[in-house]
């Protein structure tokens, strides 16, 4: 398949599935943890970092799979860090030029994206071994995939640990989104566990329990669609008569 | 032809239900004696936990396929209610309460598979969570045993929301202590109207009366002796080496009648399914915990410290086991750590 080769229909759709939900990094892969968990405090903390992820994931999967057939196995993954890095200081600058509030609350955790196992796990297992526009597709599924756990995360943090949603969306939409603010519970008394790491964990527990629940139920439809007896069928009958 | 049973002919009466209905029979002096000396609060405090923990109960049984009624009756949520009920503030409002319940009984008992396979005492749990999450409800609003509060005020404080009038709540006295030795001698703390005539006021009759329930539970042979000596022996020891000086440190006597002591070491580290099993293994988790418990209240940010040492040491509760299991009959030695895996 040469590079500029659009991939099937069929081979969109399942690499959008695993990337949104059946391989989601977040709750299948269990992979970038650190970030996930860090900085999903808040809504606008948690879209700030899973964009900047997203980004970075989209272009290390590009680059990785335009030079797959010049690196060779044996320094692959230095290579691929080296990638990763060099998208990892553009996003970073770019936030900086453009977010520098956000840019100061997320802090470490922007360089930390290098990191982030995810998106190395990508380049070695995904675009190095198929040609660009599957890569690039790749990239953006599982970086949607990790940025919509996050955000849902955040969403959940915040809501239990301070009763408002979406505080500060003005840091990332500029001015007119300081007002999106909303407090779902006046006089909230902050419910610090929330805030702090360990609700991170539990929330993120939760997630996953919800997701194998929901995986749980398709499979049980899927299994009693599927035992229903055909009608009309043809069988063979020894006795007795056809009522 | 008479039906030959095989053995064990005899069944021991101790049933989860027996057993847990003796421990609440036990917490009864010591709750009378907290509802007595420092407001109404307990008891409204137990009926809610209890009201709530039965639900939470019946609701995860019902969702996991479980009996319900079955479960229900083995009263172990009632104990984690009281525990935590007892171990609560009195003037906290309402859902400090509820939320701490749910905690213990849905995340730290049912999620990690119910009665029995929890890893972490759910009371404690609960406490430590609720003491991380709210650090300013959990010191302020200790009773004060001089103001006596009418049912009707106390309902007000817990369920509306009323803020309580100025020295209606403070601080226990351990925290006071830990606070003033700072500044001031011995003596000139405990010139403080919350310690009283003898250690702590209302709370060294509540340990007392808690001492006395425990006792209950050993004569029963409900709990051993091995976890609650272990613990005050612990916790006396670090005193002994480090609070010598009443005017350094807290006292030992204040160690011991002035918190939550004899309600950890008889009913909250016994608990049978987050503890150590083995009884060199119990000697030492009760140490560790009394340990802990003198480490945390002396250098830790907290005032009491009893549930972060149960839950530090229900960590370590496995660990313990493997390596103190009592020899087994027909061996001439006990299998120690890991070696008879390799």
């Amino acid at each position: 398949m040469s590079d500029s080769s659009l991939p099937s229909r069929t081979e969109s759709a399942e690499i959008s599935r695993n990337g949104l939900w059946n391989n989601n990094a977040a709750l299948v892969q269990l992979l970038g943890l650190c970030p996930l968990l860090a900085v999903s405090g808040t809504v606008v903390n948690a879209l700030g970092l899973g964009l900047a992820t997203l980004v970075v994931l989209i272009g290390s999967n590009t680059a990785v799979s335009l030079i797959r057939n010049y690196v060779p196995d044996t320094v692959r993954l230095p290579t691929f860090v080296m990638i990763i890095a060099s998208f990892v200081t553009c996003a970073e600058l770019l936030m900086q030029a453009f977010t520098y509030e956000l840019y100061q609350i997320l802090g470490i955790f922007i360089p930390l994206i290098v990191t982030n196992c995810a998106i190395l796990g990508r380049a070695d297992s995904f675009a190095r071994k198929h040609p660009v526009l599957p890569a690039m597709l790749d990239g953006l599924m599982m970086g949607l995939g990790f940025l919509l756990v996050l955000v849902v995360l955040g969403a959940l943090r915040e809501m239990i640990g301070q009763g408002t949603l979406f505080t500060n969306m003005n840091l990332i939409f500029g001015p007119a989104a300081s007002h999106w603010e909303l407090t779902l519970f006046a006089d909230y008394p902050d419910f610090l566990f929330a805030v702090l790491p360990p609700g991170a964990f539990v929330g993120l527990g939760l997630l996953i329990a919800l997701k194998n629940w929901i995986d749980l139920g398709i499979k049980r439809r899927q299994e009693r669609l599927k035992e229903k007896p055909v009608a009309g069928s043809r069988r063979v009958r020894v006795t007795g008569t056809i009522s | 032809m008479p039906v030959t049973l095989t053995s064990p002919h005899t069944t021991g009466a101790q049933t989860v239900g027996r057993v847990m209905a003796w421990v609440l029979a036990a917490l009864i002096p010591g709750a009378v004696v907290l509802i007595a000396s420092f407001s109404w609060g307990y008891g409204i405090n137990l009926v809610l936990a209890i009201a709530t923990a039965l639900l939470a109960e019946a609701l995860m049984l019902k969702l996991r396929g479980r009996p319900v009624g079955f479960f229900l009756k083995d009263l172990s949520a009632v104990v984690t209610a009281a525990l935590l009920a007892l171990a609560l503030p009195p003037l906290a409002p309402w859902w400090l309460t509820v939320l701490g319940v749910l905690v213990a009984i849905v995340f730290t008992k049912h999620l990690f598979g119910g009665l029995g396979h929890n890893p972490f005492n759910p009371a404690m749990v609960a406490y430590a969570l609720l003491l991380v999450s709210f650090p300013m409800l959990m010191t302020t609003r200790w009773a004060n045993p001089d103001l006596s509060l009418s049912i009707v005020e106390t309902l007000g404080i817990i369920f509306s929301g009323v803020q309580p009038i100025d020295g209606v709540t403070g601080a226990t006295p351990l925290d006071v202590y830990k606070t003033d030795v700072d500044r001031l001698v011995a003596a000139e703390i405990l010139q403080s109207p919350v310690f009283g005539n003898f250690v702590a006021k209302g709370w060294d009759i509540a340990n007392l009366a808690f001492l006395f329930g425990g006792v209950f539970l050993l004569y029963k042979r409900i709990i051993t002796w091995h976890i609650p000596v272990s613990l005050l022996a612990g916790l006396g020891l670090m005193a002994l080496l480090f609070s010598w000086d009443a005017d350094l440190r807290t006292p030992l006597s204040l160690h011991l009648l002035g918190g939550a002591t004899m309600l950890a070491a008889f009913f909250i580290a016994t608990d049978p399914v987050s503890a150590a099993t083995s009884n060199k293994g119990k000697l030492v988790y009760g140490f560790g915990i009394g340990v802990l418990i003198y480490l945390i209240r002396t250098w830790g940010n907290y005032p009491d410290a009893v549930a972060f040492a149960v839950l530090l040491m229900n960590f370590t509760a496995p660990f313990i086991d493997h390596y103190t299991r009592p020899r087994v009959y027909g061996q001439s030695k006990a299998v120690k750590g890991f070696k008879h895996d390799g």
